[in-house]
């Protein structure tokens, strides 16, 4: 499973990073950095949780 | 000269030069294609036959050539579009036949002299597949695949978040073949002459020729190039004899230390090789006096400006580079930015939906790089007597005539 942010519909709310502060840091600006490469089996129900939460649904959660 | 051989821009000067063209099979084009080694000449320089074969395996392709030349160092497209619409017009019919489309599209900037040229080129055709023209706002990032694509689709010329890639999902959701104008003439003559004829010069593993756009000191010229050819090469073709340093690339390209231009062969790799891009074949050799990071700064606010406004970390990262850049080169400079810079040429590639903050970011990086005796010394608060006065060397869109 890895995660993606649409930096597009991104508009730097921040939850992503308080659900998941183990994967997701922000930058100055308040904008994600993700990293896409395959997430820890342990924070996958925590991502899940980020994805869901985000206000414009920028963070996605894909398979492989 | 292959492209550039026809004496006039009309139908009867371009059959003379290269004879008229009889469309192959489908499966004929994209194997000459891809025996050629052709690589599209748009500044990705992905291979031609791998696009056509991705797009022709989809249902109902279109095609859509790039006219617009988006890159203010380059002229190599326009000049195809004035002086030789019918190569770029055979080539979107070779495309389509390629992939097996019935719609084509090809996206140019707003000029009188472009659109009287295609008029005037589109009368004397009687093509197979239509072709509609589209007129694209001038903006850096509009002539972006994605964005041109949205555009044809919304009307809207900024890049949209990928995947999926045109090839899979583009004009109207359809397989779309993004191909850069000079490709297209390419393709117009591989249809013609087959692989083994283009194959017949230029660098083995990068063969054929390739347009590019020099710019010196006062000057401006397009020329055809067998690929492998050196960087000094070219400039003293055109009679620039010396340079402090190269712009290789373009505004997405990469700066290049003079003394290691000169002998570098105009290829992808060999480009890549010393962090530089061949991208659209754009050349500018800076003059030995004027100030490299002055020429950079403005440029970077350029292409701060021409951001999408869609992406957090370039809308805010590029203005804050270019504001850098800009009191590095003339002041007031706080050397406690030097941390702040590094930290935004960091951070800020691969965060948004194109590569425009890249692009911005390695060619600021290289400035760094290659006048780092002269940041040493603006640093110190001696700046380069040139840096005084305005910069203006590196063209932007409205110094240059159309």
């Amino acid at each position: 499973m890895r995660l993606r942010v649409n930096p597009i519909k991104c508009t730097a709310h921040g939850l992503c990073a308080e659900l998941l502060p183990e994967w997701i840091a922000l930058d100055e600006w308040g904008y994600p950095y993700v990293d896409g490469q395959e997430l820890p089996a342990q924070l996958v129900k925590d991502a899940k949780r980020a994805a869901a939460a985000c206000p414009v649904l920028a963070l996605k959660l894909d398979r492989g | 000269m292959r492209l550039l051989s026809a004496a006039g821009p009309g139908r009867r000067a371009h059959e003379a030069a290269h004879g008229p063209l009889r469309l192959p099979s489908a499966r004929t084009i994209v194997d000459h294609v891809e025996a050629a080694g052709l690589l599209g000449r748009g500044g990705a320089g992905f291979p031609t036959a791998r696009k056509m074969r991705a797009v022709a395996a989809g249902t109902s392709p279109v095609v859509l050539g790039n006219a617009c030349e988006g890159e203010p160092g380059s002229s190599k497209d326009g000049v195809l579009l004035r002086q030789h619409p019918h190569l770029i017009l055979d080539g979107l019919q070779v495309a389509a036949a390629a992939v097996g489309a019935r719609e084509a599209h090809l996206c140019t900037h707003s000029s009188a002299a472009v659109r009287s040229a295609l008029a005037a080129a589109m009368r004397e055709r009687n093509d197979r597949v239509a072709v509609t023209i589209h007129e694209v706002p001038d903006r850096y990032v509009a002539s972006e695949e994605s964005a041109l694509v949205n555009f044809v689709n919304t009307g809207v010329p900024l890049p949209t978040f990928t995947p999926p890639r045109p090839f899979e999902r583009g004009v109207k959701g359809r397989p779309t073949l993004v191909n850069n104008a000079e490709t297209l003439a390419h393709l117009a003559l591989i249809a013609r002459f087959g692989a083994e004829w283009f194959r017949r010069v230029g660098d083995p593993d990068e063969p054929g020729t390739s347009l590019v756009t020099v710019t010196g000191e006062g000057q401006r010229s397009v020329v055809e190039i067998e690929t492998g050819t050196t960087v000094g090469s070219v400039l003293t073709g055109v009679g620039i004899r010396g340079a402090q340093a190269v712009l290789v690339g373009g505004y997405f390209g990469a700066w290049v230390r003079a003394d290691q231009a000169w002998d570098l062969p105009l290829t992808q790799r060999d480009l890549k090789a010393v962090g530089g891009s061949l991208g659209a074949g754009i050349l500018i050799a800076l003059p030995a006096e004027l100030c490299g990071l002055a020429e950079t700064a403005r440029i970077a606010g350029y292409l701060a400006a021409q951001n999408a406004g869609q992406c957090g970390p370039c809308f805010n990262g590029l203005p804050a580079i270019a504001a850098a850049m800009s009191r590095l080169a003339t002041g007031p400079w706080d050397d406690r930015s030097v941390a702040d810079l590094d930290r935004w040429l960091t951070s800020v590639p691969g965060r948004g939906a194109c590569r425009h903050p890249d692009g911005a970011v390695r060619f600021v990086t290289s400035a760094l790089n290659v006048f780092a005796e002269d940041v040493v010394r603006h640093r110190r608060g001696h700046r380069c007597a040139d840096s005084r006065r305005p910069a203006r060397f590196l063209p932007l869109p409205q110094e240059v005539a159309a």
